[in-house]
């Protein structure tokens, strides 16, 4: 993730007394450029060795284009179906106490660590037309595997504990004594939800759903089993990235993975934004 | 409105926090509930509002019985210690969001809203703030917004727990005289809860007095320091010293003499005397007197404060000297209570 934009203005801040501060923001500038900056300026490096007119046509190539349609659109998909059942799971682990609360908890953070191979393997026999949900879904003439939805299923399951565990820890804060205060003043249930417990949870939805999302762009392990990878139908701008590198054809990947690099940033600096905008509103 | 508490028990998980508790509060009135930590006053608060049920027992609001309605619909106003304001929303929105949540023709129109709202601003001095949020102003503010938002949905009943709780002692003694004016202005029926005798003493009409879950002692200001009913009472309001005594025909007697002080009415045997420390007459001599060597002597603001170990088991009492009463110089003191009460050793 990017960080927040600066306190105001360029001018460094005084911190504390405390040191630290010289050795810390260097280290972190050190660190961040060897780790992200190097490595993605030789990214743009290499598709800028393209020319402006290779370039264009291949970002305008309807496969292309297709492609990079498909990755962001099902992962907004994803990331906003994360976000309406993430938040539900972990209403459901904060607020009540059950038999089994410790596991359901810790199952959450499976999709961080299983191979994301294994998950799309899994899923992809779930859902194949003769797997065990696919074969009830085929009657509905719902097909799940090999389309974009195989795609946004998966997505849904790598991204949820982005959702949750970002949600969490800000719900567990909330003071009993806001509901209780809203209860009093004639609020139903509904309204208390509606219109005091999820304003203040919505920096960390946003967050949620922006960590959500930039995992759904770049997934490539689970999907690629799931989405049967049908150029212009189910293919997914990863997938075209590394068929391009098959290819030998360094500079048309490169490129795209240019576009999706600006996209992403585009889109996560966005979102810090409206984050930075509603933390300053409510302190 | 009047608010009846009736033989109401609460239990958690069925430990007992209020025995049999019954009270009756007059319309407009404003009432104290006061006791340490743990006497269950916050329970009994929480139990009117609504916001528990009791285990048993109901609670009428003049004639209705509340207990059976939710809590939405019992139409009370609550100010928490930690003000527990909605900080996603302007002062002015935290004050009308009771109006705002209503349905149907009970709502009023939004212009009115916000005119109710800048009002109620007015009221509780901060007229002008209505854009601001709440992160945005100080402690004491952010009460007068959160009794704002209380007093918008005109309750039945207005109830504070420990208001003031969480502000330094300067705004708490300025907000203290603040809502004693407001309550004279708007003649709410008023509860509030709080651990401090001297802000329980000098805002409410009428004190309840509690400890473990039960109700001691309720009077005004007047019946609660003069006339405590039980030790606890005595010992919890003002100062108090207390020594062991025994009774014999009507007279107290501290270990083997009498002490000069009579009580016709107190059956014989083992007691304990009660009496305010400023609340003592200095005697010279001694033939019927508590007398005691001074162990120690502190300044306290406009008195002198002195320690005294009385009799051979070194009980302890403090009594209050003015300063620079000669009696704070000498090594040992006798005096002899002015007011004092005799309660049976238990």
């Amino acid at each position: 993730m990017t960080t927040a934009p600066a306190q105001a203005g360029w001018r460094f801040r005084q911190p504390s007394v405390i040191p630290g501060f010289g050795l810390t923001l260097g280290f972190s500038l050190a660190y961040l450029t060897l780790i992200i900056l190097i490595p993605l300026s030789g990214l743009i490096w290499r598709s800028a060795a393209l020319g402006w007119t290779d370039f264009w046509a291949i970002a305008t190539d309807r496969r292309t284009i297709n492609a990079l349609r498909i990755s962001f659109g099902t992962a907004f998909i994803a990331a906003a179906v994360n976000v309406v059942f993430g938040t539900l799971v972990a209403w459901v682990l904060v607020r009540y106490r059950f038999p089994g609360r410790r596991i359901v908890d810790a199952m959450v953070d499976l999709p961080f660590a299983l191979p994301t191979a294994v998950a799309g393997i899994a899923l992809t026999t779930l859902y194949a037309p003769n797997g065990w949900i696919g074969k009830l879904l085929m009657p509905l003439g719902l097909k799940v595997a090999y389309t974009p939805l195989g795609i946004v299923i998966a997505l849904v399951f790598i991204g949820l504990p982005f959702v949750v565990r970002t949600v969490q820890p800000i719900m567990e804060e909330i003071d009993k004594e806001v509901e209780e205060a809203a209860a009093t003043l004639g609020a139903s249930r509904f309204q208390i939800i509606t219109r005091v417990l999820f304003p203040g949870l919505a920096p960390a939805i946003i967050t949620g759903f922006s960590l959500a999302f930039a995992r759904g762009v770049g997934e490539y392990g689970s999907v690629i089993f799931i989405a049967g990878n049908l150029p212009y139908k189910s293919e997914i701008a990863p997938l075209l990235i590394v068929i391009r590198l098959e290819e030998y054809n360094y500079p048309a990947a490169t490129a795209i993975a240019a576009i999706m690099l600006a996209l992403s940033f585009l889109m996560l600096l966005i979102v810090n934004l409206v984050q930075t905008w509603s933390r300053k509103r409510y302190g | 409105m009047e608010v009846r508490v009736a033989n109401v028990r609460k239990e958690f998980e069925r430990f007992p926090a209020l025995h049999d508790v019954s009270l009756d509060i007059k319309s407009g009135e404003l009432i104290a509930l006061l006791g340490p930590s743990g006497s269950g006053k916050t329970t009994l608060l929480r139990l009117i509002a609504g916001l528990e049920r009791p285990t048993r027992g109901k609670i009428f609001f003049g004639d209705e019985d509340a207990s059976q309605k939710s809590i939405q619909d019992r139409n009370v106003g609550f100010v928490f210690q930690h003000y527990a304001l909605f900080r996603h929303m302007t002062v002015a929105d935290n004050i009308g969001f009771g109006l705002k949540v209503r349905h149907g023709p009970s709502r009023p129109p939004a212009q009115e809203i916000r005119r109710r709202a800048s009002e109620l601003l007015d009221l509780v001095q901060l007229s002008g703030l209505e854009k601001r949020y709440p992160a945005q102003l100080s402690g004491g503010q952010r009460q007068r917004v959160a009794l704002a938002r209380a007093m918008a949905i005109e309750p039945k009943v207005l109830l504070l727990d420990e208001p003031f709780g969480a502000l330094d002692a300067q705004v708490r003694r300025e907000l203290r005289r603040w809502l004693r004016e407001i309550h004279d202005a708007t003649g709410h029926t008023t509860v509030f809860v709080t651990h401090d005798q001297e802000e329980a003493l000098e805002l409410a009409d009428r004190v309840v007095v509690m400890s473990q879950g039960r109700i001691e002692q309720v009077g005004t200001a007047d019946d609660i320091y003069d006339t405590p009913n039980s030790p606890f009472v005595y010992g919890f309001i003002g100062e108090s010293s207390s020594l062991p005594v025994k009774v014999e025909n009507g007279e107290i007697w501290l270990a083997d003499r009498p002490i000069g002080l009579q009580a016709p009415h107190a059956s014989s045997g083992d007691a304990t005397l009660y009496f305010r420390p400023h609340d003592v007459e200095l005697l010279d001599g001694c033939s019927g007197c508590i007398a005691g060597t001074v162990a120690a002597s502190r300044r306290v603001a406009g008195t002198r404060r002195v320690e005294l170990e009385i009799g051979g088991e070194r009980q302890r009492v403090e009594i209050e000297l003015p300063v620079g009463h000669p009696a704070a110089q000498k090594s040992r003191v006798a005096f002899r209570p002015g007011r004092w009460k005799l309660f049976p050793a238990a």
